[in-house]
């Protein structure tokens, strides 16, 4: 495919010297005959934190869930710590990856949080956080298990280790669900609208969390309906409308002196 | 009375002896048939919800006649027509007949029939899955055997045990259509048994007990795992 050097120039690249932890470059997904995605690119370095933005039905999740293929594009590339997703057409035409187990490990480094956390109901807090690091990743148990304590008292949850996710409050099963998330290390962590099903008083306390972790330099991707939270925390916002990047650039200009029509509007509309 | 007491006594010339071995022989049969269609079952289920078409339409198949055919008929159509068509190969190949025993002939044959039943009940389990935990486990890298093992097969069986329930319960009993193929399970030993003596009603009655009694400690194991299962999941009454 294109290598490196003839990538079309992408509009932003703050941090130059950083390593690109994911590229993204001229996605296109279509659903039978929706075209959701129309040639998207993003990128982002080490460090950074993407926020995308835009309206119902812009695409933003399908991006999101592209870069770690739970959906498979239709044609693009995408590029994981420079590793280049090999992808092949299946027996209906579908583009799917080519290789299982490239796929397998790209994803074990990609710490995805999901809108419903997603968390495993028959696992305790402290099981679902050593999951996958013991049984994908290999870590010995008890390495694990010190880590998980670390982790889950990190995100305040220490003394509900042993509490299956049923008998907690959607927020404290978002922050169980971004210890999980934390525990393998990621290169990357994926936001879904972390906090689109949570009870207005409990986003704060997501939001917090995931916040300290953008403030310490954790390189991540996040869709999200929190402009507010978007400002302050992302280096580079992404506002996506119709499947095409209709602006970007640092919050500042997106939020304080956005160009495109569309994207003043939308803030009008959701601020 | 006392002449009941000595016709169920254990040791001879009592027969509670021979009705216990029958008992063994049913349990040892429908323990095999139901881990037998445990097995078929979640293959079964996986390849109705994942296979590609032709898979899905010989599993569709498979179900359909297994469950539309009367057990009795399938019973003494597969014992028969199989242990014969299974010789008739080796024969064919050059080898030497086998003589096939009961004990494998019965599990093979109630395993085929148990499996289609289970393949539907697992079917429906997976689907019961909050399909967002299945999706968590290929987002962070498992593969297909993984996540079998560690997410789906735990996370569906708290749906499947009602159902699987049922189909324990029906193996214990449908041992007793072996009895037709002179197969010495429970009920034949009884047959044997009220024959000699001309005592019906005391070896039908201590038959019936006895299946109850199996039923009755199933119940209390089945009630163990099943809260196992649902150890993630608050009761209703506490969710109301």
């Amino acid at each position: 495919m294109i290598a490196q050097g003839t990538a079309p120039a992408l509009k932003y690249t703050a941090q130059n010297d950083a390593a690109e932890a994911i590229h993204v470059e001229n996605l296109h997904k279509r659903f039978g005959e929706l075209h959701v995605l129309k040639g998207v690119s993003l990128s982002a370095r080490d460090g950074e934190v993407i926020a995308i933005i835009g309206g119902s039905g812009s695409g933003k999740s399908t991006l999101l869930r592209c870069i770690n293929c739970l959906e498979n594009p239709t044609s693009g590339i995408i590029r994981v710590n420079g590793e280049e997703i090999r992808m092949k057409a299946d027996s209906h035409g579908h583009t799917v990856p080519a290789d299982r187990k490239q796929i397998e490990r790209i994803r074990s480094r990609l710490g995805m949080v999901f809108q419903n956390f997603n968390l495993w109901s028959h696992m305790t807090l402290i099981e679902n956080v050593i999951e996958v690091p013991v049984h994908v990743l290999g870590v010995k148990r008890d390495v694990a298990i010190a880590e998980a304590e670390k982790l889950l008292a990190r995100v305040g949850l220490a003394e509900k280790r042993d509490v299956y996710p049923a008998y907690l409050s959607g927020g404290q099963q978002q922050r169980a669900a971004i210890a999980r998330a934390l525990a393998i290390n990621p290169r990357v962590m994926l936001f879904d609208e972390p906090t689109s099903a949570l009870d207005p008083e409990l986003i704060g306390e997501v939001l917090k969390v995931i916040g300290d972790l953008a403030r310490e330099g954790r390189t991540m991707v996040l869709v999200t309906h929190e402009m507010k939270f978007a400002r302050e925390v992302a280096t580079h916002v992404v506002y996506l409308y119709n499947g095409l990047v209709e602006e970007e650039g640092p919050p500042e200009q997106i939020f304080g002196a956005p160009k495109s029509e569309r994207l003043k509007q939308f803030i009008r509309n959701i601020g | 009375m006392a002449r009941i007491i000595e016709l169920l006594s254990p040791t001879p010339p009592g027969w509670g002896g021979t009705l216990l071995v029958g008992l063994l022989h049913s349990v040892e049969i429908a323990a095999g048939a139901f881990g037998l269609g445990l097995v078929i079952g979640i293959c079964g289920a996986y390849g109705k919800l994942y296979g590609g078409p032709v898979v899905r339409d010989l599993l569709a198949f498979y179900t359909t006649i297994v469950r539309a055919v009367p057990e009795l008929v399938l019973i003494l159509l597969l014992y028969y027509a199989g242990t014969d068509l299974i010789n008739q190969l080796l024969t064919a190949m050059g080898y030497q007949r086998i003589d096939i025993s009961g004990l494998v002939a019965g599990i093979a044959v109630l395993g085929f029939v148990q499996g289609a039943y289970s393949t539907e009940v697992m079917r429906g389990a997976i689907l019961a899955i909050p399909q967002g935990q299945i999706e968590a486990a290929r987002a962070y890298g498992m593969s297909p055997g993984l996540l079998l093992r560690r997410i789906t097969l735990p996370a569906m069986l708290p749906f499947a045990i009602p159902g699987l329930a049922n189909l324990w319960l029906i193996a214990t009993k449908d041992t007793a259509l072996l009895a037709v193929v002179g197969f010495f399970e429970l009920t034949l030993a009884t047959r044997q048994a009220a024959g000699v003596t001309k005592a019906y009603l005391t070896f039908f009655l201590a038959a019936g007990v006895i299946y109850l009694l199996l039923t009755l400690v199933s119940n209390l194991i089945i009630g163990r795992i099943e809260a196992w299962a649902r150890r993630g999941m608050p009761s209703l009454k506490e969710a109301h």
